[in-house]
């Protein structure tokens, strides 16, 4: 499909064939499309906008409605009931990114979660310089109103994971346009603006 | 451009195999009233059945000749509509124990040639689905693409696709509940008993009496209807609102929501004629609804079976049947690894909000019915 974005074939990439996929905030359900036609994948989207939950219907995804601060995720589904859990560009607007994290961690086996790097230079520049918050491409919201409630840095997502005993399987970096350059590889939190990581709680 | 089907008639298929219902009577012979819209395709693979509510019937859609208003569930089954005729061949028949034409109460006794009255059998959503079963045979359609219900009618969808899951590829189920709650039955039970202490009740044989329990049955429906409503939508529509404009300090009738009720009540009895024993069957059927009963209390372990593909719909602000319910549904679908979408539309409307337009329950129903229509017309191809 031509209409997938770089960042969708990025986490494509992880998936193997046949997993058990659900993804919270699925849109209208392009991801889980791709998956099920490229990697034969099952699973579930779960999404909160109506317009959204008809596109997936559309598309023929299994999507349950639901709000996902509602603690939904645990009550709908058992332990290690999904290879991969993922969700993109969703865990800044969640009320309780930490607790998503175990909520995902709990029905799957692996999460995969992508958000935009609030350490990226230019949004450091703008609050550094213009003594204001961030508003660009990747951020375009004013800080009254935005979803993105809980914006973090790379660094702090993953000392959250360390904190909580979460293993960094893999983490890709790349600009707005999804292409990872050679100098985010040795400055990933100033150069990075969104971040692919797949997660799995550490064994023992 | 979505337009009613138009003019319609109601069929009769009358059945002749007995049939054994759950509650251990036989009915030796019954008649099925239903009615059909849309062409059944070549390879019978797009009909649709329709499962009606508790006070619903075959009338789906489209009016009859002498009549202008249309069928209850007109808003979504018509050509270009989200149930399409021009793609889909609608079926719905009366449920047993109806009063719209199906073999029920009003019905004469072939054992004793008297009406059945209070003697028809307590019949359940088992029979009902057992009963339809028999009518899909008749039509020639091995498979439903769907089996779509409302409320009550969800229930028999479910019921469908527990007892003949090779019957169904999908199974709509909208506003509906797995099981009734105390509350749900304590209601159904009021509603009984404003019908049976009526004088005019005579023990069920009100017919041979050349009367109704008018005043029981009225009583039931506004109670029942009371229950399809939210506290939002009658404060939006009613309020405190008075017919005269100023309190009279008596029993007359002073709010608008009191007359709005009482008319409710008195057209249920009275112009449209609503049986009273058919009422009492249809409430006992919903209380007996309970398929998770025989699973060990397991809903899951009861959809096990089934092995149709799930559209789920709740309406926010239905108390009666709430998201909840059909959570638990969803949950039990889930827990069997089955194709389920759930959909929790926002609606003001209370219980009535599945029968009532709406943007997003209007697009999600659309969209799945044109993922089951691409599916047989795949198949055909």
């Amino acid at each position: 499909m031509s209409e997938l974005s770089p960042e969708f074939q990025l986490i494509a990439n992880w998936i193997n064939p046949g997993a058990r996929v659900l993804d919270l905030g699925c849109g209208d359900g392009r991801l889980l499309t791709h998956l099920q036609q490229t990697r034969q994948t099952t699973g579930y989207g779960m999404e909160l906008d109506p317009a959204k939950v008809i596109a997936a219907v559309e598309r023929g995804i299994n999507v349950i409605q639901s709000n996902l601060n509602s603690h939904d995720i645990c009550h709908y589904f058992d332990q290690d009931s999904f290879d991969f859990v993922i969700m993109t560009q969703a865990l800044q607007v969640v009320s309780r990114p930490d607790r998503m994290l175990d909520e995902m961690l709990s029905v799957g086996k692996q999460g995969i979660i992508t958000f935009p790097n609030f350490a990226h230079w230019r949004n450091r520049a703008q609050l550094f310089f213009g003594g204001k918050m961030p508003q660009n491409t990747s951020l375009p919201n004013p800080w009254y109103n935005t979803p993105n409630i809980h914006l973090c840095t790379f660094s702090d997502f993953e000392n959250l994971c360390e904190e909580k005993d979460i293993e960094v399987v893999a983490r890709t970096v790349v600009n707005s346009k999804h292409q990872p350059t050679f100098a985010m590889r040795f400055a990933p939190n100033w150069l990075g603006e969104i971040a692919l990581y797949q997660v799995q709680r550490k064994p023992g | 451009m979505s337009q009613s089907i138009g003019l319609v008639t109601p069929q009769t298929l009358s059945v002749t195999t007995p049939l054994e219902m759950v509650c251990g009577a036989r009915l030796s012979q019954y008649d099925l009233t239903y009615e059909t819209y849309g062409q059944l395709n070549a390879d019978a693979s797009n009909a649709v059945l329709i499962c009606h509510a508790l006070s619903g019937n075959h009338h789906v859609a489209g009016h009859y000749e002498e009549e202008k208003s249309q069928g209850w569930w007109d808003q979504y089954i018509g050509p270009g509509k989200p149930i399409d005729t021009n793609q889909f061949f609608v079926v719905c028949s009366n449920n047993l124990g109806g009063c719209h034409g199906s073999t029920g109460p009003t019905s004469t006794n072939p054992e004793t040639g008297q009406v059945f009255g209070p003697d028809f059998p307590i019949v359940t959503c088992k029979d009902w689905v057992n009963s339809q079963n028999v009518l899909r045979e008749h039509l020639g359609i091995d498979v439903w693409a769907a089996v779509i219900g409302g409320s009550m009618g969800g229930m028999q969808v479910m019921q469908w696709a527990m007892d003949y899951p090779e019957r169904l590829r999908h199974a709509v189920v909208i506003a509906a509940a797995p099981k009734l709650s105390a509350q749900n039955i304590a209601f159904n039970e009021v509603a009984r008993r404003a019908i049976m202490t009526d004088p005019d009740f005579h023990h069920g044989r009100f017919i041979e009496a050349g009367t109704t329990p008018k005043r029981g049955l009225a009583l039931a429906r506004m109670l029942g209807h009371l229950t399809y409503l939210s506290d939002d939508m009658m404060g939006s529509k009613f309020g405190r609102e008075l017919r005269e404009g100023k309190l009279k300090y008596n029993f007359d009738v002073e709010f608008q929501v009191e007359s709005y009720l009482r008319y409710q009540g008195e057209k249920f009895a009275t112009k449209q004629n609503f049986d009273a024993n058919t009422y009492l069957l249809m409430t006992k059927a919903l209380d007996y609804f309970d398929p998770a009963a025989d699973y060990d209390n397991s809903l899951a372990k009861a959809l096990a079976q089934a092995t149709a593909k799930f559209l789920v719909i709740a309406f926010t602000s239905d108390w009666r049947f709430s998201p909840k319910r059909s959570q638990e549904i969803v949950k039990a679908l889930l827990d069997n690894d089955a194709d389920v979408t759930y959909a929790e539309i926002e609606s003001k409307h209370g219980h009535d909000a599945f029968l009532l337009p709406n943007e997003h329950y209007e697009g999600v129903f659309r969209a799945y019915m044109q993922r089951i229509a691409a599916e047989h017309e795949g198949a055909a191809s």
